[in-house]
């Protein structure tokens, strides 16, 4: 039997993974890697919760998954655009040399 | 959903899902990288369909292991002169440990907490119109608010990358 704390445990390894890889990684596009995962945790615990816990409407955790999703999409287009700008600039994404506003 | 392949399946896509994952922290090459990550979306798809959430699961097909791996791949190939490596920063063994320590925090508190659970097994029988009805009764402000977010992103997607050389530079 699937409970909900055996999503929430899946989800919390998942997140934590995808932490570890967003702030670890040089490349620009190595930490959006990371963050998407975590996002995709976050996702996975709203569907629990909508599968799993007593709610007036059950089906608003799968509408905020659908909302989620749909920002995550637009965070990505703009963060690989400034990604691919950067690289235009400074000919590298290696987000320890990008120290421009540091004095 | 007591059947024992719903649970087999369960605990497979958890699995595929979490070493992949961490195939994504551990690889060199960034391509493989990425490779690992979209073989990680389709497992939480996976996990979706086991909590009765198919419309979710097939949104994250099409957004996730469809769009957004595509748009990472493209930028991968258009900074060629980058560092390809996926490395981790050199002071990684305490980031890992930071990590892992928020993952046991989460996991403590989801395992003492008391959830309020529904008593119904196999909550959901079609999700797509009671979605469908929920984006458009409740969530109908949220709903537009996306649409515009959406294309206040796709616009500054385009300018950011637009050729600096059109007019006074992007």
């Amino acid at each position: 039997m699937i409970d909900l704390e055996h999503v929430l445990v899946v989800g919390a390894l998942l997140f934590s993974i995808g932490l570890f890889v967003a702030v670890s990684r040089r490349n620009a596009v190595g930490v959006l890697m990371g963050i998407e995962l975590m996002l995709n945790s976050v996702n996975l615990n709203l569907v629990g919760f909508a599968r799993f816990v007593e709610s007036p409407r059950p089906i608003d955790g799968q509408v905020f998954t659908v909302f989620v999703i749909t920002v995550a999409a637009a965070e990505a287009a703009v963060a690989l655009a400034l990604a691919v700008a950067i690289y235009r600039y400074r000919q590298s994404i290696d987000v320890d040399r990008l120290n421009l506003l540091k004095w | 959903m007591d059947e024992p392949a719903v649970i087999v399946a369960f605990w497979v896509l958890a699995v595929l899902t979490l070493g992949s994952a961490l195939m994504v922290a551990v690889v060199r090459d960034l391509i493989h990288a990425v490779l690992f990550l979209i073989l990680s979306f389709v497992g939480v798809a996976g996990l979706y369909i086991t909590l009765s959430a198919d419309f979710v699961a097939v949104v994250q097909v099409l957004i996730y292991a469809g769009a957004v791996s595509v748009l990472m791949l493209f930028a991968i190939l258009l900074t060629p002169r980058s560092a390809r490596d996926n490395a981790p920063v050199p002071y990684s063994a305490p980031l890992s440990a930071l990590a892992g320590l928020i993952g046991a925090v989460i996991i403590f508190v989801a395992v003492q907490t008391d959830w309020a659970k529904a008593g119904d097994d196999g909550r959901f029988q079609t999700t797509a119109s009671e979605i469908g009805r929920a984006l458009l009764n409740p969530y109908v402000l949220p709903f537009e608010v996306a649409s515009v977010l959406l294309v206040i992103a796709m616009v500054g997607a385009i300018v950011l990358v637009r050729p600096a050389s059109e007019e006074e530079g992007a």
